[in-house]
């Protein structure tokens, strides 16, 4: 039974995992962008979430209202200001000056919040749970993690098939010099794709600061658990996303409950077998 | 008339460049002898970085292998050293060789799964890959498991008995690996495994149609900087005598330090390398005392050289100037000669 349990609650850490994960295959999808300071974006978005929380008193979920708009509009300066400028054949501008953001948003927070261990606290949420047959019980906060995840993936999957703006993406996507011809302004919608982006990054980081203990550093750990999860789904389906989320949740909840200690490497373990025996993942739907 | 052709790759500046230069290496082998034990153990950290950095851009900057995961070579080698220098009661010396090798045979497991990976997601799967090993490296007790453990003094009296003859010797063998790692890209580069290496820098595709077998020069690249790496790796704690998987695997040490010496330096560049040391380890003497805000400048210099001149500082010397320290340029001089 605690077999059982260990799954369930991978299950449940996986809804964590892909909303990590979905910000990073959306913008790998629009314009083969790997942002490797996604991880630090998230952890900036808890942070702000401890910011405004300690401002002015709010609930933690209510904080979304402030945090997802303020993630959107910083992607979108950051796009416009900054990755666009990086774009084109080579792949060296696009991966050393995130990774260097990477860094700067890691000791930027560590100078303004110090490094001391946050938690947003959520009150009687936290332990709410329902008791299931043979003595499992689902957590309310997991479980609402969980669908909210299912939730913005759907609601992406219907942005990216029946809106205007969805079409503009896939092709883009699917080729961006003939977008261009059709009119499309590339970098605008560039920036679209990383302020969705980011605005699903403060979902994810919000939740993150309620569900775990966290510090400035624990950014680039983030970015490889959503790396995995997209890999393990495979490139460009955001279903796959969410399977490969739950996939990881399930090996990281297996390992801890061989062993505490080998809580991560029994994820990253998973992902390296996924990544020997099928490379291209479980729903593949882009080539890269 | 028939045309003579000679390929020279020497410029007049290469070569009062190379006479400077070997005077400069006879000065720092004296170092011992002209150095205080302060200098020396910087001189030895300068040498470690300079070697990693000329690793990182061989894999970067010719080979399109943008790895975040190279620490898990340095750590490997370190431990290597541990693991030889306890265990196996071998001398530390040549321990630093054999976690060279070690560091070469993770690498080629390593390699068979990251290679799998293309671009940009090749970056994270290394990074993967190191994290890996230092999670693993961290459940063996025997090596002291997360906490670390520390180089008995017994095994290190086996370098020299003085303290002063083990510094001097770790300084000979940080000068041996800087110089040695700059040789060896140099030298690359002028076989035709060079030629090779720069054509798939320039274009891929191209590189591929005139014959060059890609996924086999790159693969070798690979292992050979796993092997530096690695011997970096034992010496550079063999001079801090202490190891634990978080020093020994840390990306920010062994990987962030040496991409932003590349980038602020020049990637593609042999020359790149040395500015990019140079700018770091000055900055360092400012900024180290701020802490965090050293990585902040150092972040943002990283990104700005990438945005304004990504060819680096060198790149903007080499370019309005024209010169070149290490020239692996080949030229072709025609010579016409004279009717008979």
């Amino acid at each position: 039974m605690e077999w059982v349990n260990a799954v369930v609650q991978g299950v449940m850490l996986g809804g964590l995992f892909a909303l990590f994960a979905t910000g990073l295959s959306l913008i790998f999808g629009v314009m083969r962008l790997v942002n490797l300071a996604h991880g630090d974006l998230i952890v900036l978005a808890a942070f702000l979430g401890v910011a405004v929380v300690e401002g002015l008193g709010l609930h933690p979920l209510v904080t979304l209202v402030i945090v997802v708009p303020a993630m959107a509009l910083l992607g979108y300066g950051l796009q416009r200001g900054l990755l666009n400028l990086t774009l084109g054949g080579d792949i060296l501008p696009p991966l050393l000056v995130t990774f260097g953001l990477s860094i700067v948003i890691q000791n930027v927070l560590l100078e303004t919040f110090s490094a001391d261990t946050r938690r947003l606290q959520a009150g009687a949420l936290e332990t709410a749970s329902i008791e299931l047959a043979g003595g499992i019980s689902i957590g309310w906060l997991p479980l609402i993690v969980l669908l909210l995840a299912v939730a913005v993936i759907g609601g992406l999957q219907l942005v990216f098939y029946r809106t205007k703006i969805g079409r503009i993406f896939r092709a883009t996507s699917d080729n961006p010099a003939v977008a261009r011809l059709m009119g499309v302004n590339h970098r605008h919608v560039f920036a679209l794709a990383m302020a969705l982006a980011l605005a699903v990054c403060a979902v994810a980081g919000i939740l993150m600061a309620i569900r775990t203990n966290f510090t400035p550093t624990i950014g680039p750990a983030r970015l490889l658990f959503a790396f995995e999860a997209v890999i393990i789904g495979g490139l460009g389906s955001l279903w796959g996303t969410l399977a490969g989320g739950i996939i990881l949740g399930v090996a990281q909840a297996i390992g801890a409950q061989i062993h505490p200690g080998v809580q991560i490497l029994a994820g990253h373990i998973a992902f390296l077998a996924v990544l020997a025996v099928r490379p291209q993942g479980l729903f593949p739907r882009l080539r890269d | 008339m028939a045309n003579r052709f000679t390929v020279v790759t020497a410029t007049r500046t290469s070569r009062a460049g190379g006479v400077v230069l070997l005077v400069l290496l006879a000065g720092l082998a004296a170092g011992p002898w002209w150095l205080g034990r302060g200098d020396m153990r910087l001189a030895v950290e300068i040498g470690s970085m300079l070697a990693l950095a000329q690793m990182w851009n061989l894999l970067a900057g010719y080979a399109g292998l943008v790895s975040v995961g190279q620490q898990a070579f340095l750590g490997l080698g370190g431990y290597a050293l541990f693991v030889g220098g306890i265990f196996l009661g071998l001398n530390p010396l040549v321990c630093i060789p054999l976690a060279g090798l070690a560091a070469a045979l993770f690498a080629i497991p390593t390699a068979a799964l990251v290679f799998r990976l293309r671009a940009a997601y090749f970056a994270i799967g290394t990074w993967v890959v190191a994290e890996v090993y230092m999670l693993s490296f961290a459940q063996v007790s025997a090596l002291g498991g997360g906490s670390g453990m520390s180089l008995p003094a017994d095994v290190v009296r086996g370098i020299a008995e003085d303290a002063g003859g083990r510094d001097a010797l770790i300084y000979w063998c940080a000068l041996a690996l800087a110089v040695g790692a700059t040789g060896l890209v140099y030298g690359l580069l002028r076989t035709r495994h060079g030629l090779a290496l720069t054509a798939i820098r320039d274009s891929e595709p191209a590189a591929e149609s005139v014959g060059i077998d890609n996924a086999r020069t790159r693969w070798l690249v690979y292992i050979a900087a796993a092997f530096v790496t690695g011997m970096v790796g034992a010496l550079v704690f063999l001079s801090k005598l202490r190891i634990s998987p978080d020093a020994a695997f840390s990306v920010v040490d062994w990987t962030a330090y040496v991409i932003f010496i590349v980038v602020i330096g020049g990637v593609g560049r042999i020359e790149g390398p040395i500015v990019g040391t140079i700018v770091f380890f000055v900055l360092r003497a400012f900024l180290a005392d701020l802490g965090a805000i050293y990585l902040i400048v150092l972040g943002l210099l990283a990104v700005a050289v990438m945005l304004a001149a990504p060819q680096g500082l060198w790149g903007l010397v080499a370019e309005r100037a024209g010169v070149e320290l290490f020239p692996v340029r080949r030229r072709l001089i025609v010579e016409k000669e004279q009717q008979a």
